[in-house]
């Protein structure tokens, strides 16, 4: 049953061969049985059951949801009303949210099961899950290497079969990142899809949550309920949302799929090069076309980036003063100092690091050089996009320039550490849709992702390319060996 | 650029953190690192490009000035550090 996809587990459920008490019992029991991994940070096994008998009266009463009693793992960014929220770090390791973010919200109402809050780089600056204040976490397919990040304690808990799906959120490629390293299907939604209500801010102008699921169906099924307005967050969009199901299986015949030759290039791991190539080859067999694109800015999304989330995070984490909420510092003489030691005991050296830069690209004298040049460079990324995307529909390379890479290889590093989000920043300055979907593995028997970018709301697409992929494909269906 | 002591203690007090004498040195050092990496931007002229802030470039929404939100003093001061009386307690700023 741990095997089943969401989908299978929704007609399991709705056909009454199971509860969603066992079900919940059976992931917590996982869950436990495999802590090893510090996939969670957060379990409250009394909290989910609660949450699985009231969803079981509801499937009794026929007055279900389309999620009714699918347990789900939340990442930790996300409020939600009793649970601790911690982000990842020490200030916030006391908050028990007193409020449900808007996608928290919306899975209730779908009946979901949330099954615990799940580890992640300290708000979310990470791309190894290593700079969680609650250690790091270990990747199933290895557990010498790291799950990637910043939503590596989702990514785990789903390749592990410790939930069916989980939440992410992805700021410079959190959800495809992790994802390709574990092996799973991620989803990161053009910016203002999802609602961010809730959502503790990392860099408010690039954070996008989304599902990180096995299958294209069930990322699918997980975006009909995060989708759509809400008049809470300034930002969201007040677009029409699709009903993702409906379109997955569409022919991708005459699929014009852009290969962007900076993707192909120095830096790229051979071994994830030929994985890539061959599920290339998988599409054209489906009647797809290839053609070359260009996006020449590319190689200056990471200074960009580094720039721009960091600016934005220093502004959005002034709010963590010890005041109303979180840690505060035991000692100190005055206000300021109170302010000073509360930060410097509660954040970790990347957070405190992040805040440093970015308070220096928006201080007097140093404005214009950093910060608005900056957005220049966001402008010219975003339209190498919009002529790429005149001559193809999709753009394909890989997600990540390596597999996963052995904990510790890069924790001493930053500049080392931010090289590995290379293929996913542009997206995220862009605003535009973007997946990571299992292609196959390297020697070592390491996942590799196939990255999928598309153009602004085209969700629906990204998703039908994906699933027609893993119908003809069986990488996606991979467990790793000690979880079966 | 890179950043020398006397900057990164001011950058640390405009960020409100608190940094040791013996921290300031790795500090100074690793910012650098990270300027270096920025400042491949400076390759590319970008005098007549307009900056982007956001995505989407619409502009943000106005809303009628209602009321929307419930009173929740009570749970949301449940969780503070200090409170006394409904007020959050910090340290005295006024002699």
């Amino acid at each position: 049953m741990f095997d089943k996809t969401v989908v299978e587990l929704a007609r399991a459920l709705s056909r009454r061969e199971i509860s969603s008490v066992e079900l919940t019992r059976l992931f917590l029991e996982r869950i436990n049985k495999y802590r090893d991994l510090n996939a969670f940070i957060t379990v409250d096994p009394e909290r989910s059951l609660a949450q699985a008998k009231a969803a079981d009266d509801r499937i009794g009463k026929g007055e279900a949801g389309v999620l009714a009693g699918i347990p789900l793992a939340q990442k930790d960014i996300f409020c939600a009303d009793g649970w601790r929220t911690t982000c990842g770090s020490k200030i916030l390791s006391n908050f028990v949210a007193p409020y449900d973010a808007t996608i928290i919200k919306k899975f209730n109402r779908a009946g979901a099961v949330c099954l615990g809050k799940t580890n992640m780089d300290e708000f979310a600056m990470g791309s190894s899950n290593e700079t969680s204040y609650y250690g790091g976490v270990k990747n199933p397919w290895d557990t010498a290497t790291v799950p990637g990040g910043s939503s590596g304690g989702s990514a785990a808990a789903v390749a592990a079969r410790l939930s069916p799906a989980a939440t992410g959120t992805d700021t410079g490629g959190s959800i495809r990142q992790p994802s390709a390293l574990t092996n799973l299907t991620g989803l990161k939604p053009s910016y203002g899809r999802v609602s961010r209500f809730g959502m503790i801010a990392f860099a408010s102008s690039l954070d996008q949550g989304g599902p990180m699921c096995r299958t294209a169906e069930d990322a699918a099924l997980l975006l009909n309920v995060m989708a759509g307005f809400d008049a809470r967050d300034s930002t969201s969009v007040e677009a029409p949302v699709p009903d993702y199901t409906q379109s997955l299986d569409g022919d991708i015949k005459g699929l014009r799929i852009g290969l962007p030759k900076e993707y192909f290039g120095e830096g790229l791991n051979s071994e994830v090069a030929k994985v890539i190539e061959t599920a290339i080859t998988e599409y054209k067999k489906l009647g797809a076309q290839v053609v070359e694109v260009s996006l020449p800015n590319s190689q200056l999304a990471i200074p960009c980036y580094y720039v721009l989330a960091p600016a934005e995070a220093s502004s959005n984490l002034s709010r963590f003063d010890g005041v109303r909420y979180g840690y505060r510092a035991k000692d100190y003489s005055d206000l300021l100092d109170m302010y000073c030691k509360t930060r410097a005991e509660g954040f970790g050296a990347e957070v405190k690091r992040r805040i440093m830069i970015g308070t220096y690209a928006l201080s007097a004298g140093y404005y214009d050089a950093y910060y608005l040049k900056a957005q220049k460079l966001r402008r010219l990324i975003a339209e190498d996009f919009r002529k790429a995307f005149e001559s193809c529909d999709v753009i394909m390379g890989p997600t990540s320039p390596t597999t996963a890479f052995k904990i510790g290889e890069k924790s001493d590093d930053p500049v080392a550490m931010y090289l590995s989000d290379i293929y996913t920043i542009s997206v995220n300055l862009a605003g535009l849709p973007g997946m990571s979907i299992p292609a196959g593995f390297d020697a070592k028997g390491l996942p590799v992702g196939l990255q999928l970018i598309g153009t602004y709301f085209d969700e629906a697409r990204l998703l039908n390319i994906a699933h027609r992929y893993q119908q003809v494909t069986e990488w996606h269906r991979r467990i790793p060996k000690g979880f079966e | 650029m890179s950043l020398d002591r006397e900057q990164v203690r001011r950058i640390a007090h405009l960020a409100r953190l608190h940094i040791s004498e013996q921290e300031v040195s790795a500090y100074a050092d690793t910012l650098s690192r990270i300027l270096v990496l920025i400042e491949q931007m400076n390759a590319v002229d970008t005098a007549d490009v307009i900056p982007m802030a956001h995505p989407n470039e619409a502009g943000l929404r106005l809303r009628e000035d209602t009321v929307s939100e419930t009173d929740q003093r009570e749970k949301f001061q449940r969780i503070a550090p200090a409170v006394e009386a409904g007020l959050y307690l910090v340290p005295k700023v006024i002699e």
